[in-house]
């Protein structure tokens, strides 16, 4: 009677909430109600109902009092009340986190899982995994496996889905019930069928084979679930992103054409991830698209919100690649830019400045800038990010869309809004020299109030490089130094290192900028400190090579190598000095000029990390290698692996060069295709070119089927400095064995055989490190004339200047610097900077000077490095 | 034919494959606008939730450790109700997480999943819970209902997704599942047996006691 009162009570007081005055103590009290006999099921069931309620608010409770409400719920098994006897099973869930000893209920829920009443028996299978560890694994594996094949769908799905969870912690049992798994994917059911499938991939998803066979198989035995379907489809865009990533390239296989199919599925969601896939492809032609883009543009139409904004942000997507795709849902496009959904109108927004034409951005852009205060930063990145590619596409525009930037960085923002501004900003001035001063202002002028460490340093490094080269670097002086007197140590420090930068590049400049630099000489951070003593002391010198290689262009190496080098270095102690010069160089990003940065993804950045983690890989393989202790730092491995075999033959080969200061190490990947043959002591024979001399081969013992082995190849590069290039004819040694394809047990007899590859190039690029030189002009000063060599040539195979500039570039092996891979568009001459550490630990810097003419691109080649015989080599890469 | 294909390429990789990496080359693009697609699994569910018209938790489930503690948890409900309780849009972007709610009178409804999820899956379980609840509530979606029979929406939530992974998404027969009690429906809409049979059984509760 109280409690009703108080109901009322509260319903007056417009709460209505019954719950809302419970507390913990009291419900953990009224839970001793549950020991009472015979039981009250509505009663139990109502303080169960609080006792859950109570966990769902987030209420913590001790470990003893949830150990006692549990055993006082363990009772109530003695009720046969439907409702109540689901609540305990929640409840037992809720609590088996808390509580302690809750397998005490294990023999309970064991009967109920087994028992007759098939409503209760789904829940208890759920109950019960959520309580059993991997010891207890092994006494109900064999009801698990009934369970699954029960003729009750929810029994059924209740164990797989359980088996799921339970494979967390212990796969290896769980990979027992692949038969019955197998089994229940043929159900009826939709949801056991979807559980089912789930389970299978989850069993094998480590064997890739076994993944293929599977979708293999049921991209052709139609599901019936459409959530089935989706996982399918999934699961082929996995493998296919997979073959993609290894072989650079799309094949035709029947996995696409099943995500194809897919796209006419009767339920929106199956042909929704079918088309989703297909956009997400690396590497989509425009015809594959074209098949997804229809799907997405009737999508657009529809009067659910949900679906119009998974189309749009899909077609968003499919904008940044192939905008002309596009194109044909312009005016869908258009009617959704005023949706009641922002979200959805900042997508059509942006996709229509992607597929757009130059007239229309000033409209768009108005419209954008209304509404852009009531979008969430998630999306306000996205503009920022279109608007970033507007910005290469169309140069012209600049200033319009340089405001709207720096409007939107005086806004309110996370960080992660205002990273995608300043990135944005950095990434115009680069591309568009016409930019740069309004851009570097807008950059200053946000450093002046900027609460984010990470950004205020990496525009006051930016200012560093590109300010000095203005027209009018002293009005940069004041926002840097501002900095010094108002902020954060690291922020100081950056500052500090800018103001050298200053200091060094312009001659007018550097009494003020050693006088500001002395005045940091007593900062309270040490780092700060000790940047302003080396830098003043360094500029005080007044020489050019020391402000080159000290303060604009600075340190190459590659971190993880200079700290293994360093440790190996302390470890066994020595009276040389340690030489920088031994440190692997850092390996410069792989950049694509004409990459397509996707939204929320550093696109330069990955690759960087990859191809910068390679090399350290194979660096620590070939250390491990006894044969190879001696040949002392690896300088180069190349990217690249080429292939020496056809893909579709019985030994697949590949090769990798690592050159080291006087060797070359051949690694050759095998892969034996046969499965009624191992291959044993394998080696590759090399016919070496003239100088070259093989010293040694490292042998694969043993080369079974689908098994990849390696074995290497040592070469001495010859003495003679200048002879650095030559081609190598290999053959691949071994000897078979048969073996039976089943078991792969090889037979005692084997006989020796050989099978030739395509030959291995050594070029010039092998020998050369790309180095990233930020301040080339200085660089290029420093090294001087001393070694000068130059040459013109007439490259009458080239049409263009960009194709010439890239087959430069590859042949030399060098990293272009100062942006000067990109060519102006409509230019008919362009300057190409190069710059690369030859092996040994020579600078080598390349000027190439190109002009179009009617016969090709004419080039001059003008070549410095620190040493004679590497400026000849350089000179004759190109012929 | 694809079997020799996944043979050659083995040979690619200098180490041996590892299908966990691989498969999580798209996955790092974590919480942000890039619609890359997930590894495939089973748990599309981050969070279920239903608030109140002022943003209080009447139910959440949490299915991951994105959000650890019941103080971030609710934060994120707030937050999400702030950005969501005006414009009734259906879907959202929010903190690198899809959310997809409904509301009706007093109660918004709300499934969160990964910003790469299928947005269809999200809103078929969306759908579900709120036509659960309808026929639990017999379409009398409101707060004060839904406290009534709470412990059958509890039951409900259980039914649709356990974990994280979608367990059912049909709410009829969620809703047979759930099995609410014959009693509970209103005297108006019962039987005369029904009434006779429930008043004998609390006759006899009151002289047990």
């Amino acid at each position: 009677m109280h409690m009703l009162r108080r109901d009322k009570k509260e319903e007056e007081d417009g709460g209505g909430n019954p719950f809302h005055n419970i507390e913990k103590s009291s419900v953990l009290q009224e839970a001793r109600t549950f020991n009472e006999s015979p039981i009250n099921p509505r009663k139990c069931a109502h303080i169960l109902t609080k006792v859950l309620y109570l966990i769902n608010q987030g209420e913590q409770i001790g470990t003893t009092e949830a150990t006692e409400a549990f055993f006082a719920m363990t009772k109530l098994f003695q009720a046969k009340d439907p409702i109540l006897r689901r609540l305990v099973y929640l409840g037992i869930k809720e609590m088996s986190k808390i509580a302690q000893d809750v397998i005490i209920v294990t023999s309970s829920l064991m009967k109920d899982m087994t028992g007759r009443e098939d409503q209760f028996r789904g829940p208890a299978i759920r109950a019960l995994c959520s309580i059993t560890d991997t010891t207890m694994l092994q006494s109900i594996e064999r009801y698990m496996k009934q369970a699954i094949v029960d003729k009750v769908n929810a029994v059924s799905s209740a164990a797989l889905v359980s088996s799921l969870h339970l494979s967390k912690c212990s796969q290896d049992v769980t990979k027992r019930w692949v038969n019955e798994a197998q089994e229940a994917v043929s159900s009826d059911n939709i949801m056991v069928q979807y559980h089912a499938l789930g389970l299978l991939y989850h069993i094998r998803k480590y064997d890739r084979l076994a993944v293929t066979k599977l979708v293999t198989k049921f991209s052709k035995h139609s599901l019936k679930s459409p959530y089935a379907y989706c996982l399918l489809v999934r699961l082929c865009y996995c493998l296919l992103e997979i073959l993609c990533f290894v072989y650079f390239i799309r094949t035709d296989s029947p996995m696409f054409d099943f995500i194809e199919n897919c796209l006419r599925h009767k339920s929106e969601i199956v042909i929704y991830e079918a088309a989703h896939a297909i956009v997400n492809l690396k590497n989509t032609s425009a015809k594959e698209l074209a098949s997804a883009v229809p799907v997405l543009q009737l999508f657009c139409s529809s009067a659910k919100p949900t679906l119009r904004f998974a189309a749009i942000r899909t077609l968003n997507k499919v904008a940044m690649k192939h905008p002309a795709a596009v194109t044909a849902c312009n005016l869908e496009l258009e009617n959704l830019i005023t949706d009641s959904n922002r979200s959805i109108a900042t997508l059509a927004i942006t996709t229509l400045l992607k597929t757009g034409s130059e007239s229309s951005i000033d409209r768009l852009m108005k419209q954008i800038s209304s509404f852009m205060n009531e979008i969430s930063d998630e999306f306000k990145i996205v503009v920022i990010q279109a608007i970033q590619s507007l910005c290469s596409k169309f140069p012209r525009k600049h200033p319009v869309l340089m405001n709207f930037l720096s409007s939107v960085l005086r806004d309110e923002g996370g960080f992660e809004y205002k990273k995608a501004i300043v990135d944005s900003i950095i990434t115009i001035i680069e591309d568009n020299p016409e930019a740069k001063e309004a851009g570097l202002a807008h950059l200053c002028e946000f450093i002046e109030d900027c609460e984010h460490t990470v950004l205020a340093t990496k525009i006051l490094h930016l200012l560093g490089r590109e300010g000095p080269r203005t027209p009018t670097p002293s009005k940069y002086i004041r926002f840097i130094y501002n900095r010094v007197i108002l902020e954060n140590a690291a922020v100081r420090a950056a500052t500090v290192t800018a103001l050298a930068k200053f200091g060094a590049h312009c001659e007018e400049l550097l009494p003020s900028c050693i006088v500001l630099l002395e005045r940091c000489l007593l900062d309270t951070d040490d780092e700060v400190r000790d940047r302003a003593t080396f830098y003043v002391q360094t500029l005080k010198q007044q020489q050019k090579s020391l402000k080159s290689t000290y303060i604009l262009n600075g340190l190459q190496v590659s971190v993880v190598g200079l700290e293994r080098a360093l440790h190996h270095y302390t470890m066994e102690p020595t009276e040389t000095p340690f030489d920088v010069k031994s440190v692997p160089l850092e390996t410069a990003p792989i950049t694509d000029s004409k990459q397509v940065r996707e939204p929320g993804e550093a696109g330069g950045q990955k690759t960087e990390k990859v191809a910068a983690s390679r090399q350290d890989i194979y660096a620590e393989q070939l250390s491990s290698i006894p044969e190879f202790a001696n040949l002392g730092n690896l300088f180069k491995s190349s990217s690249l692996p080429v292939q020496l075999t056809e893909s579709e033959t019985e030994y697949v080969v590949q090769c990798v060069k690592h050159t080291f200061s006087h060797y070359i190490v051949f690694q050759f990947d095998c892969s034996n295709t046969l499965n009624d043959q191992v291959l044993e002591n394998v080696t590759v024979h090399m016919e070496p070119a003239d100088g070259f001399q093989v010293l040694k081969c490292v042998p694969c013992a043993s080369l079974p089927y689908n098994k990849p082995g390696t074995t290497y190849t040592l070469v001495h590069l010859p003495e003679d400095p200048t002879l650095v290039t030559g081609t190598f004819s290999c053959t691949l040694k071994f000897i078979v064995k048969d073996c039976d394809p089943n078991t792969g047990e090889p037979d005692d007899e084997g006989y020796e055989d050989e099978y030739v590859l395509e030959d291995v190039e050594v070029s010039v690029a092998d020998h050369v490190q790309r180095v990233m030189k930020p301040n080339f002009g200085v660089s290029w000063e420093e090294v001087g004339l001393e070694n000068e060599l130059e040459d013109t040539y007439a490259l009458s195979t080239m049409k263009t200047l960009e194709e010439a500039v890239q087959n430069i570039i590859k042949f030399m092996g060098m990293q272009p610097c100062e942006r000067s891979d990109k060519v102006p568009e409509g230019k008919s001459s362009h300057t190409l900077y190069l710059a690369g550490v030859y092996r040994g630990g020579h600078d080598g810097l390349v000027r190439a000077k190109l002009a179009l003419s009617d016969a090709g691109v004419t080039m001059q080649l003008t070549v410095r490095s620190t040493d004679p015989d590497v400026s000849e080599v350089m000179a004759t890469a190109i012929g | 034919m694809i079997i020799s294909v996944f043979v050659f390429e083995e040979t690619l990789f200098v180490r041996p494959f590892n299908a966990d990496e691989h498969f999580h080359v798209k996955s790092t693009a974590h919480e942000t606008m890039d619609g890359g697609i997930l590894e495939p699994s089973l748990y599309t569910v981050k969070a279920m939730a239903i608030l109140d018209n002022d943003g209080n938790r009447m139910l959440a489930k949490y299915y991951d450790d994105q959000f650890p503690t019941p103080k971030e948890q609710k934060q994120f409900e707030k937050n999400l109700f702030s950005k969501t309780h005006r414009a009734n849009s259906e879907i959202i972007m929010f903190e690198g997480l899809t959310c997809v709610y409904k509301s009706n009178v007093d109660l918004f409804f709300y499934v969160v999943g990964s910003s790469q999820e299928n947005e269809l899956i999200l809103a078929s379980v969306l759908n579900a819970l709120y036509d659960a609840v309808n026929q639990i509530l017999r379409k009398n979606v409101e707060k004060r209902a839904l406290f009534e029979n709470l412990d059958a929406v509890y039951l409900a939530v259980d039914e649709i997704c356990d974990g994280g992974i979608i367990l059912d998404a049909d709410s009829t027969s969620i809703v047979q599942k759930v099995a609410i009690r014959s009693d509970d429906i209103p005297l108006g809409e019962q039987t005369v047996a029904q009434v006779l049979q429930s008043a004998k059984e609390q006759i006899k509760w009151s002289l047990l006691k």
